[in-house]
């Protein structure tokens, strides 16, 4: 991309084209040549929208969630960017991205900006490109942004993460729900949604998810299963010993079909966002974020570094038939291709 | 996979419009496409032309293709178009329409800026490789 294109680019998404908005995100998708420069630029003009990510299991109501409360925003009169990520398929990278079809509240409103996004098979990129492609949206003078993805895995509590409100959907009678609860999530969720509330086993899936939390809070009441001292990490919403400041995730019940429990889920967002404002953990959280942004670009620009360095000594190939071998080890290797880096990081620290 | 690599990946939107409840061919055909490798949107039944256009325009798709059976193509296309055009959207978006068009709307549609248009029975792969072949060049 030239540097003429790249700043009309600029200029047209903050000037609030949704064309250029919709093609800078697809630059942040594709990694095109340039796209760092571009985020670069845009994070200058962000910091004004709220960010609520949603997840949980597929088919509990996220899609029609979303387009229910981004509704309720756009009839206050907020304007909403929603960023949907499906899972693409592994063997053709091909995806069928299908969220779209709930947005029905919101046809024909340009104010509400939608955008599916596809895993694409990054490894850890997607976090990535979805805080990228939040920064877009953000720059872009959206007042909500919303993030939805199916909770299955350690990559889709990473991109919720980057988000002010985590929101965990949970359908009733589904024991499933409960298992992928245990299974992580239910440390990064701020507010439980028990949606189709009018199916049978609303009531006892809300009273297990109350327990559950409850226990949360404190791993002591629960049964001694070994985990003495046992903290959530880096959780804002808790700091140490100060119970005010705590944050009790409420449960609420929501019927997204008939929008109802929608007025109320949104009022227990408002909460949650003021709860975060007046005790710091606004800017707790976005630490932790940019922290975590910082050393994953690190990370990756580093390994990509270490890619030529890689090649220089023969292949990854090579290097890996040399350990099954026996005549070297990953250790070695990885202390070897690391020399140039750590002379010159010693270099610098003895001047 | 160093996460900087340029992936670049061909994004269809597959569109309903007007009051034409037959999706399996739709249906069929997002599927190929996602088998092809390409991300596919699906826009659900009987869109409004303005939706397709949000749709199109905020997906940023390389290509629409649009199903059509009920014999509206004439009055949905075009609506379809100038909306494209009304968000600079129209110049690098491969447009393929596919269904049931008589021979005598062909050239009409091909004029509006449809690149070409599919009939029943179309073996999938010929719809894969032409939009293999013709997908817009972002720049």
């Amino acid at each position: 991309m030239s540097q003429a294109t790249h700043s009309a680019l600029i200029e047209d998404l903050l000037a609030g084209k949704h064309r250029a908005l919709a093609r800078a995100i697809t630059k942040i998708e594709n990694r095109s040549p340039g796209y760092r420069d571009l985020v670069s630029e845009l994070h200058s003009h962000t910091g004004n929208a709220t960010v609520v990510g949603i997840t949980g299991s597929p088919g509990a109501g996220k899609s029609t969630l979303v387009d229910k409360l981004a509704k309720q925003y756009r009839d206050q009169g907020d304007t909403v960017g929603i960023i949907a990520v499906d899972p693409s398929s592994p063997y053709t990278g091909g995806a069928v991205l299908g969220d779209r079809i709930r947005m029905a509240s919101n046809v024909g409103d340009m104010d509400v900006f939608f955008r599916s996004m596809s895993a694409r098979g990054q490894l850890g990129g997607l976090s990535t490109a979805t805080a990228d492609a939040v920064k877009a949206l953000d720059a872009f003078g959206k007042d909500r942004i919303i993030i939805e993805t199916v909770g299955a895995g350690q990559n889709e509590i990473d991109i919720v993460k980057t988000a002010d409100t985590v929101v965990v959907l949970v359908q009733p009678g589904s024991g499933d729900d409960v298992q992928m609860l245990k299974a992580g999530i239910l440390e990064i969720g701020d507010i439980f949604v028990v949606n189709k509330a009018d199916m049978s086993g609303a009531t006892k899936t809300v009273a297990d998810l109350e327990e559950m939390i409850h226990m949360r809070g404190d791993p002591m009441a629960g049964l001694d299963t070994g985990h003495h001292g046992f903290e959530i990490p880096e959780h804002p919403d808790s700091p140490d010993g100060d119970n005010e400041d705590r944050w009790e995730p409420p449960v609420l019940k929501t019927v997204a079909t008939h929008n109802e429990g929608i007025t109320e889920f949104r009022g227990a967002l408002e909460k949650h966002y003021t709860h975060l404002k007046t005790t710091g953990g606004l800017q707790a959280n976005a630490r932790i974020r940019y922290a975590e942004e910082i050393r994953q670009h690190l990370r990756s620009d580093a390994a990509r570094l270490l890619e030529s360095e890689i090649e220089a000594a023969g292949g990854i190939d090579r290097l890996a038939d040399q350990v099954a071998d026996r005549r070297t080890d990953p250790y070695t290797i990885a202390d070897e291709l690391l020399q140039p880096l750590t002379e010159c990081v010693e270099n610098r620290l003895d001047s | 996979m160093s996460a900087d690599t340029e992936q670049r990946s061909i994004r269809c939107l597959v569109a309903k419009v007007g009051l034409d409840g037959h999706d399996r061919g739709a249906h069929v055909i997002a599927r190929a496409f996602r088998d092809a490798g390409f991300e596919v949107i699906y826009s659900g039944l009987h869109r409004a032309p303005a939706e397709i256009v949000q749709a199109a325009v905020q997906e940023d798709v390389d290509v629409l293709g649009i199903s059509i059976l009920s014999g509206a193509h004439n009055t949905l296309v075009p609506k379809i178009v100038d909306g494209l055009k009304e968000y600079d959207a129209f110049d690098d978006t491969l447009i393929i329409v596919g269904g049931i068009i008589p021979d005598g709307d062909r050239e009409k549609l091909y004029e509006l800026g449809v690149a070409e248009i599919f009939g029943p029975g179309t073996p999938m792969e010929e719809t894969v490789s032409f939009i293999r072949e013709n997908a817009p060049e972002r720049r």
